[in-house]
């Protein structure tokens, strides 16, 4: 990717605070059309990289280009962003349809033509009779539908959202992220999204880029991210897993628990600073299941936890050594203190160093 | 607790309150028709009382504009940059609120006046045969109120700025919008409440002010001094007539903003995140502080100028730009003559009476209004309020003519010419200023709180010492400190109903004023500022050690 035809990118942009650097050489590209969720632990620097892209905060160092153009030191009020606020800054002194054609008004579009094009907008997010109500009034799902609108009328050239669902209660959470991955796909601009919640990003985004200590720790589809991730942090991050050292045997990798060793095929960091130190393999719960106890070929322990998620159950085994592995499966039967066999039923499996 | 016991509790607050607050105000409104309307025909018929009506308005609203013009932007100034020298003026900023009324007109006498250090000055530099301007009139009077009332505006916009949300500054300029758009129609809008607050707590101030236009006002009348004027030339209808009218006024602008205020819909969102922007170039942050200096000098200016005229030798300074000599001697007076030493005493038992009796009475008032529901709760809150809507002028006159028969059948009980008149006076001048803010500490008590203390078998007596006191004392530290500042400079009152027996201490740096003996008047201000000072700090400390 070139950083052209209407694409949003980063280019190695830093900002320090102090001696704290709080974004750390981060480079991104979202194409238009895209949806990128940037996502990481509370401090790693993702809303400041979001607020450097809005032109909230400048970079120390490093490049915003939108189609290719330098907009680094370019003000938010000339960008053209359309951007959702965590807590949505809904303007509370202005009925509904003034904040939708606030960035209108600014613009200097006369009044009829503003609140007309709002309403238009308004429809489109399900709130079309919604136009002379107060900010106060609405729920929180319909505030965020506002502030998405309000950010959709100025036609922006990219769309950056901070954590747009983390104010909405569980239930409203899992329609309404179907429902922005629609409805953002529609527009056809960049989006960078952020979030803390793994589960929004898996379902909203394209792509998503993992931040830790303002560094960019891997960048990828999301079962990349599951599937191959490029270091020992990713894998800690991103799903469930539980993590046991292993042997490099080859292409393929050995584990041992309580003298029993299998090998597996396994998927590796692509070569360069990933492949140092400890070989360790990533047991996602969903790449085991249970066996019944004493079949070969299985590691056996004991159940010390279950917990059940709709169509299957989540169980903690306690094995030999001291080991307790996550292991989704289908079989219900079992409760705690019941003896159980663990096997692998999806290869490869991911191996990480570190 | 039931409907039975807050009414229990409520009847003698109620009882005390119709009787000082409610019943003066109806004597004074029966006073001013004791012969029908004749009061009235002569109030209208009077030119002199017509100008002081219009000039008292005139007066409030040009207050109202300068306190906004010097308030806001300097708020603007404080609130939204960081430069050296920035916290500092801060605290200088709110000095001016510092000064007792009477001390302050009496600063800028010394400083503005015709033979003020300024202006005897500039007269020195220019070589002007006659002083270059005179501190007297109505724009004296502006001023002065501008002076001390614009921390009120700088006060509650640089609280509500504090508290603005600035992502919705954010979202604004994300959304095109320009700094001055952003101001126009995003900050602006969302400060109307703190603006408008501010203006009203300026006009009220500034319709009941007495020192401003009692020293400055030359040939001016204005409500205030007019209704004291005609009860000393005996008028005492005509005072009545004046002080109704006085009263009206303020309550006319009282209600005029409640109805703006409930025209409004939303409620200004209060999460604060205030973000400051550190001014950027060399140049302009060296700008910025020599501003900021030059602003720190203006206002402190009064003040200093109060301590230097206390240790000038009481009639050596005639026309000499500083005094010429000094003394320590008038302190020392003040200390060893017992006839100067008695205002000080009197003010400060004064006081002290007036703000044990506002603890007592506004923390019972506050605990019916905010944690019992009960019937009579309305009236309780316009009675503690009611005193604020009222300039004080009117209170005393009330009082006066209330307080000066011996008739307890009728509820009056003679009072004035008393040690006890000019403490009630306080009293009820207190009465706004604690309960607002012992309601404003029980407001943040979860109800739920008492309901678990009693819950966990707590008797009424220990959820009230263990839960409902300790959340109310915040409220009542600050509200007992600004009582009692207030008491212990108090003039209005004193002016009405002093006798000289209980004379307090502005009364007497007026009659040392009169004699000239400007040293002295200084000294005793300067004592007031002290004293000012202290209760402050003790307040301060109270408040730590409980935190």
């Amino acid at each position: 990717m070139n950083g052209g035809s209407g694409a949003l990118a980063l280019r190695g942009v830093t900002r320090r605070f102090g001696e704290h650097a709080a974004v750390d050489d981060v480079s991104l590209d979202i194409p238009a059309g895209e949806l990128l969720a940037l996502i990481g632990a509370s401090g790693s620097g993702k809303t400041t990289t979001l607020r450097i892209t809005a032109g909230y905060e400048i970079a120390d160092s490093g490049q915003v280009l939108l189609d290719g153009k330098d907009i680094t030191s370019l003000p938010p009020q000339k960008r053209g962003f359309g951007m959702v606020f965590q807590h949505y800054a809904l303007f509370p002194h202005m009925p509904v349809e003034e904040n939708v054609a606030f960035g209108l008004e600014a613009r200097g579009v006369d009044r009829a033509t503003r609140l007309a094009r709002a309403r238009t907008v308004l429809e489109s997010v399900g709130l079309g009779g919604a136009g002379k109500r107060g900010i106060q009034s609405l729920s929180g799902g319909e505030q965020q539908r506002v502030a998405l609108a309000r950010a959709l009328v100025i036609e922006p050239r990219a769309l950056l959202l901070d954590e747009p669902l983390s104010n909405l209660d569980p239930t409203l959470r899992q329609s309404t992220r179907d429902e922005l991955r629609s409805m953002l796909h529609r527009v056809g601009v960049p989006a960078l999204f952020v979030t803390h919640d793994q589960e929004d990003a898996f379902a909203i985004a394209d792509r998503i880029a993992l931040l830790r200590n303002g560094r960019l720790l891997q960048v990828g589809k999301p079962e990349d991210l599951y599937d191959r991730p490029e270091s020992l942090e990713v894998a800690q991050f991103i799903g469930r897993a539980t993590i046991l050292p292993g042997e490099d045997a080859g292409d393929r990798v050995g584990v041992s628990v309580g003298g029993l060793r299998m090998e597996f095929a396994a998927t590796r960091p692509s070569a360069g600073s990933g492949r140092s130190g400890k070989t360790q393999v990533v047991l996602r719960p969903d790449a085991l299941d249970l066996t019944p106890a004493g079949e070969e070929n299985a590691w056996h322990g004991e159940v010390v936890n279950r917990r059940f998620t709709g169509g299957s159950a989540v169980y903690k085994v306690k094995l030999s050594d001291n080991i307790t592995v996550e292991v989704a499966s289908q079989n219900m039967q079992l409760r705690e203190g019941d003896a159980a066999g663990v096997k692998v039923v999806r290869e490869p499996l991911p191996v990480v160093y570190g | 607790m039931n409907q039975k016991r807050s009414w229990l509790l409520a009847l003698p607050v109620l009882a005390l309150l119709l009787w000082t607050v409610a019943f003066p105000n109806v004597a004074v409104i029966a006073g001013s028709f004791e012969n029908g309307l004749g009061h009235w025909r002569e109030f209208l018929a009077s030119p002199t009382d017509r100008e002081a009506l219009t000039t008292s308005i005139v007066i409030s609203l040009a207050s109202v504009a300068a306190s906004l013009m010097i308030g806001v932007p300097l708020a603007f100034l404080l609130s939204r940059f960081e430069f050296p020298g920035r916290r500092i003026l801060r605290g200088v900023a709110t000095l001016p609120a510092a000064l007792p009324p009477l001390v302050g007109v009496i600063a800028f006498l010394f400083l503005y006046g015709e033979s003020g250090i300024v202006t005897r000055t500039v007269q020195t530099i220019f070589g002007m045969e006659e002083a270059p301007w005179r501190l007297t009139g109505v724009w004296a009077i502006i001023f002065v109120h501008a002076y001390t009332m614009y921390v009120y505006v700088f006060l509650f916009v640089s609280a509500g700025l504090e508290r603005f949300d600035t992502t919705l500054d954010e979202a604004a300029s994300g959304l095109g919008a320009s700094s001055w758009q952003r101001l126009r129609r995003v900050t602006l809008p969302l400060l109307t409440p703190a603006i408008a607050g501010s203006m009203l707590l300026v006009f009220m101030t500034s319709l009941g002010s007495f020192s401003a236009p009692y020293v400055f006002g030359g040939g001016i009348r204005v409500l205030s001094t007019q209704i004291v004027a005609s009860k000393l030339n005996g008028s005492l209808g005509l005072a009545y007539v004046e002080t109704t009218v006085l009263a009206l006024s303020a309550v006319a602008g009282l209600a005029l903003f409640r109805w703006l205020e409930r025209k409004r819909k939303y409620a200004s969102s209060g999460k604060g995140s205030a973000t400051r922007k550190t001014v950027g170039s060399r140049r302009a942050a060296t700008v910025a502080a020599v501003l900021s200096a030059l602003v720190v000098i203006v206002l402190i200016l009064p003040h200093l100028m109060v301590v230097l005229v206390s240790f000038a030798v009481d009639g050596a300074w005639t026309t000499q730009v500083l005094p010429p000599e000094y003394t320590l001697d008038n302190y020392r007076q003040l200390v060893t003559d017992s006839q100067l030493w008695r205002p000080i005493v009197n003010s400060v038992s004064m006081a002290a009476v007036a703000t044990a009796a506002n603890v007592v009475v506004c923390f019972v008032a506050a605990y019916l209004i905010v944690l019992r529901k009960f019937s009579g709760r309305r009236l309780l809150e316009i009675l503690v309020a009611l005193p604020w809507a009222i300039p004080a002028t009117a209170i005393a006159l009330g009082l006066a003519a209330t307080f000066n028969r011996n008739d307890p059948l009728s509820g009056r009980v003679l009072l004035v010419g008393t040690f006890w008149i000019l403490p009630l006076a306080y009293f009820i001048r207190g009465l706004p200023l604690v309960s607002t803010a012992v309601e404003g500490s029980l407001r943040q008590l979860d109800p739920s709180l008492e309901d678990a203390a009693r819950g966990l078998g707590a008797s009424w007596w220990l959820t009230m010492k263990r839960v409902v006191l300790p959340a109310a004392r915040p409220g009542l530290v600050a509200g007992a400190l600004l009582a009692a500042v207030t008491a212990v400079g108090e003039f209005v009152a004193g002016v009405v109903l002093y006798t000289h027996a209980n004379r307090p201490i502005s009364i007497e740096i007026l009659a040392q004023l009169r004699a000239l003996a400007f040293g002295t008047a200084a000294a005793y201000s300067v004592l007031l500022i002290a004293l000012v000072l202290i209760m402050t700090f003790a307040a301060r400390g109270l408040e730590e050690r409980m935190a």
